[in-house]
């Protein structure tokens, strides 16, 4: 699978979908690109989701304080002007929502992946590592004004080799 | 007569979207109950009489999946319907859900018109029944 020409245009399709239906805002794509996964110094909130299954990895958004509050308020039809657990819980949901529409059109090549709960974190200045080694395929959307990061890295994971001996040149299609 | 419903997500922000849906349905409902996972709706319904369960499938604790199962091996709650509200779109999940006795499903995100939908031929379903 080359995740590099897939997961952009399920990620952009499941964001705009969301974002949509759910707060009635559209999204811009302003850029697609592929990062390392080296320590990145980050403001704002960042919310993590692990998949796990034939392949394993994380789905991540990241947006300002005040693209966070909006969500919010489009969300609850209330006014967020700060980060309170509403707004943790919104931004948490949008993830939950974007990264599982993603994940509902990988398995269709993929087969069954779990998805976790999602994680928010919101801070000034601080760094995220992850600790696989796999890029992560970055979309990065216009959203009133504020960007909007949507982020996921992938890899398939490891197959054992069964240790059932066989006759010399016979094959088998075991895989456990 | 009013339908007493219990809501049940992890998410504060989707039961607060889906007791507002739920009042712009026009259908006559009284009381929205709120649980935030499997465990905590068991308790709601131990303590209250419920006509219909609106639950998500992936939550900690105790999932969707489970708390179905749960309510469909109780005699006092098997007929009761239950519509599965969740980002799972694959056959996996969703197909457990059908197996076990779900009533329908809605996947998120959703409108308030496809809450609407689902709802009414559950509560026509339910009074056919």
């Amino acid at each position: 699978m080359n995740l590099q020409e897939v997961l952009p245009q399920s990620m952009t399709q499941a964001t705009r979908q969301v974002f949509s239906t759910m707060l009635g805002v559209e999204v811009e794509v302003l850029d697609t690109l592929v990062e390392k996964s080296l320590p990145e110094s980050t403001d704002g909130l960042v919310s993590f989701i692990g998949l796990a299954g034939s392949w394993a990895g994380t789905g991540s958004l990241a947006c300002s304080k005040a693209l966070g509050c909006l969500i919010c308020s489009k969300m609850l039809m209330t006014e967020a002007t700060s980060i309170d657990e509403e707004v943790l819980d919104a931004v948490a949901e949008i993830t939950n929502m974007v990264i599982g529409s993603v994940k509902t059109e990988l398995e269709s090549i993929v087969g069954p992946l779990g998805l976790s709960i999602p994680t928010v974190v919101f801070g000034r200045n601080f760094t995220t590592k992850s600790a696989g080694t796999a890029d992560w395929i970055v979309v990065r959307f216009r959203c009133e004004d504020e960007t909007l990061s949507v982020k996921m890295c992938l890899a398939p994971t490891e197959k054992i080799t069964h240790v059932i001996p066989h006759s010399l040149g016979q094959t088998c299609a075991v895989d456990m | 007569m009013e339908s007493d419903i219990l809501v049940v997500d992890d998410s504060a922000a989707i039961r607060k979207i889906l007791q507002r849906v739920l009042r712009q349905t026009g259908m006559a409902i009284g009381t929205v109950y709120e649980a935030g996972d499997g465990q905590e709706a068991l308790d709601v319904l131990k303590a209250h009489k419920i006509d219909l369960v609106l639950t998500d499938i992936n939550m900690p604790k105790m999932d969707g999946i489970q708390l179905l199962g749960a309510i469909k091996a109780a005699p006092q709650w098997s007929g009761m319907p239950v519509m599965m509200i969740t980002t799972e779109g694959g056959e996996t999940k969703v197909g457990e859900a059908v197996r076990l006795g779900a009533s329908g499903y809605v996947r998120k995100p959703f409108t308030a018109d496809q809450i609407k939908e689902k709802l009414a031929g559950i509560v026509e379903l339910a009074v056919t029944l």
